[in-house]
């Protein structure tokens, strides 16, 4: 088991700036999760880390060690892919006792034949075991990577989108399975993923990267209820949080020919151009509230219903008992505390709510 | 197939049957005429029209192999019945077999040269394959500068016909006493086939997902077993399909041989035309030489056919 520390790392491939000055600190035995877009520089954090590719500027530290110099092998660390990392023509016995097998590692047949069924059972593949990798499901094939991973009893699991080609059902069964993997294990996870709720749902920690460098770090509430800014605040939170621009004046906030109350410390923010958060479930459709809004869709989920309300030019969503009754095309009125509002400066997008 | 199927479409399967039929006889007659003729009594080989049905007997083989020359006069029938029946059949030819001062038979000039042929195929084949793979991987799995240019200069060796450089690789392999040498034909076949072999095997190997080694890589193997445990075993396809190639190429070539080499490295291509001259041409020894000659490609060609059938899609494996 080990922490891992990241110090300054920069990554460039050719031209491009894949990471940009990244610091990240992950303890010992944390579910860590790196949410971001396609091309935000999550795999190659991952890769880093792993030791198959160097960083162009930085440090790396497992368990306090600067691990420079240590080739994937010696890191003793272990790597789920979406895809791709079970060998074809082997069972899936052959693919759980490859890592083991290695002469590195140095185990004896009765360990290997120990610690494989050992893995076996933890994951439910037993039965599996002598099948050919390319006659398993998806699910199982995803089990079985993971198997491969923990065999070893690595210090650290580095877990690159491993559920993101599976259908939905069964992302959200390995995702309950991985949590509980974690706790059994006491490892550290360093998790990849660009679904918000698979990062809000798994990880003791989120990391929210965009374009290379971490914005945002914290547990899945504080980066929930207190994104540092409006990239944030989009990225986490489904249906996305409401972002208006804003103008305070007077103690009144004007969104464009809306005025609602401003918070607390609203009258130190006169005259400054701002963007206002509000999450959908914070919005509350009342009749008198000071915005009128036209029902656009609504989309029954059961326990809420999520309405897209036109405002002008703007789309609204706002989260709503599933009781609500509300048809399409129908004017509403809704509106919001404005204490759970969150305040950007329109410019940098920085949460300044807090100051 | 639906298990119901209309009349029209059933006549239309069968014309479709007859049609392969008649294209898989049209291929398989110059095959059937060369393996037929190397059956056949020597005075059957000319007939036309072309003798179908006859008695097949193994005296081309016997010429073949062995040392011979024409009867002057008729054996007597003392040393006719002391012969063994192999003997016999050469001189019902009318020919003999050349036997030395203690007696003992001599082999012709066809089988050392059809041994030259497969040491010179097989070698070069299994050095172009080798050699190709490894470039092949590292022109897929690492960046160089200049890996397009690299690329096509490799390609480009292809663009001139090989023997246009015949003349001048004489001279050079004159100089360096390579004419006439196994290492000679397989130095020059391997070139051959290098430029076809790497770019075959790297179309294979960048059809391999290289998570695969970096799997491997995380897990604890180095490099270079990643590359002989993990990736070798994927390309196998890929191997087999470019291991026909080579080897076809090698065992086919005539032109170098026949400059390069005349008698102690001597390949069968340009063995078996040359004996045409000598003599009458005894056309039933020739397809002999022949029909032997197309026997060990056949044979490669059909161990290796499980992988071909997905080779021959030149790397579009499954994923």
């Amino acid at each position: 088991m080990a922490g891992i520390s990241l110090r300054g790392i920069s990554k460039t491939y050719g031209g491009t700036r894949a990471l940009r000055g990244l610091d990240l600190d992950i303890e010992d035995g944390e579910f860590f999760v790196l949410l971001g877009q396609t091309g935000a520089g999550k795999t190659t954090t991952l890769r880093l880390i792993a030791g198959l590719e160097k960083p162009t500027e930085g440090e790396i530290y497992i368990d306090g060690q600067n691990v420079a110099d240590w080739n994937a092998a010696e890191r003793d660390v272990a790597l789920v892919l979406q895809q791709y990392s079970l060998y074809p023509r082997l069972s899936v016995r052959g693919n759980l006792e490859f890592p083991l097998k290695s002469k590195v590692r140095n185990f004896s047949s009765d360990e290997i034949e120990r610690r494989v069924n050992k893995a076996a059972e933890t994951l439910q593949i037993t039965k599996l075991l002598d099948r050919k990798v390319e006659r398993l499901s998806g699910g199982e094939m995803q089990r079985v990577s993971i198997g491969r991973a923990i065999v070893r009893e690595p210090r650290v699991f580095l877990m690159d989108e491993p559920l993101s080609a599976l259908d939905a059902k069964l992302r959200e069964a390995l995702r309950v399975e991985l949590k509980k993997l974690h706790t059994e294990l006491k490892a550290t996870f360093l998790f990849v993923t660009h679904d918000q709720v698979e990062a809000m749902s798994m990880g003791d920690k989120i990391g929210v990267l965009n374009r290379g460098k971490l914005v945002q770090v914290g547990t899945p509430a504080e980066v929930y209820h207190n994104p540092c800014n409006t990239f944030v605040a989009r990225a986490v939170g489904s249906p996305p949080m409401n972002l208006f621009d804003a103008r305070v004046a007077g103690g009144q906030m004007e969104i464009g020919s809306v005025k609602v109350p401003v918070g607390a410390n609203g009258t130190a923010l006169d005259g400054r151009d701002l963007t206002v958060g509000v999450r959908p479930e914070n919005i509350r459709l009342e009749n008198g509230a000071p915005v009128s809004a036209r029902v656009f869709d609504i989309e029954d989920h059961g326990v809420v219903k999520i309405l897209t309300m036109q405002v002008g030019e703007d789309k609204v969503h706002a989260t709503v008992p599933a009781k609500t009754v509300v048809r399409l095309d129908e004017t509403v009125q809704f509106g919001w505390q404005p204490e759970k509002t969150l305040l950007f400066d329109r410019q940098s997008g920085t949460n300044i709510s807090t100051q | 197939m639906a298990a119901v199927q209309t009349t029209s479409e059933r006549a239309l399967n069968k014309v479709a049957i007859i049609s392969v039929l008649i294209v898989t006889i049209i291929f398989l007659a110059p095959i059937y005429w060369i393996v037929s003729t190397s059956f056949k009594p020597r005075h059957l080989a000319t007939t036309v029209p072309p003798t179908i049905v006859f008695e097949p007997e193994i005296s081309p083989f016997v010429k073949l192999t062995l040392r011979r020359s024409q009867l002057r006069e008729q054996p007597t029938p003392e040393e006719y019945t002391a012969a063994p029946w192999w003997e016999r059949l050469v001189f019902d030819g009318g020919e003999k077999i050349v036997r030395s001062g203690r007696g003992e038979v001599q082999l012709s000039g066809y089988p050392s040269r059809f041994v030259n042929s497969l040491i010179i195929a097989i070698t070069s084949t299994i050095l172009a394959v080798a050699m190709g793979t490894i470039t092949a991987y590292g022109f897929s799995r690492f960046k160089m500068p200049g890996e397009q240019d690299w690329l096509f200069f490799i390609l480009s060796t292809r663009m001139l016909p090989p023997v246009v450089v015949a003349i001048p690789m004489f001279l050079m392999y004159r100089v360096v006493g390579l004419n006439d040498t196994h290492v000679g034909l397989i130095i020059l076949y391997t070139a051959f086939n290098l430029s076809f072999s790497v770019w075959l095997m790297k179309g294979f190997i960048d059809e391999i997902p290289k998570e695969y080694e970096e799997a491997a890589l995380v897990d604890g193997y180095t490099r270079m077993e990643a590359f002989f445990k993990v990736v070798l075993p994927e390309a196998a396809t890929g191997i087999a399909a470019t291991a026909v190639f080579c080897f076809i190429t090698a065992w086919n070539e005539y032109a170098f041989a026949l400059i390069m080499t005349r008698r102690d490295a001597q390949t069968a291509p340009p063995f078996i035309p040359s004996q045409v001259g000598s003599g009458l041409p005894d056309w039933t020894v020739i397809a002999a030489g022949t029909f032997l000659f197309l026997l060990p490609v056949a044979i490669f060609t059909f161990l290796l056919r499980n992988h071909l059938l997905r080779g021959m899609s030149f790397g579009a494996i499954r994923k």
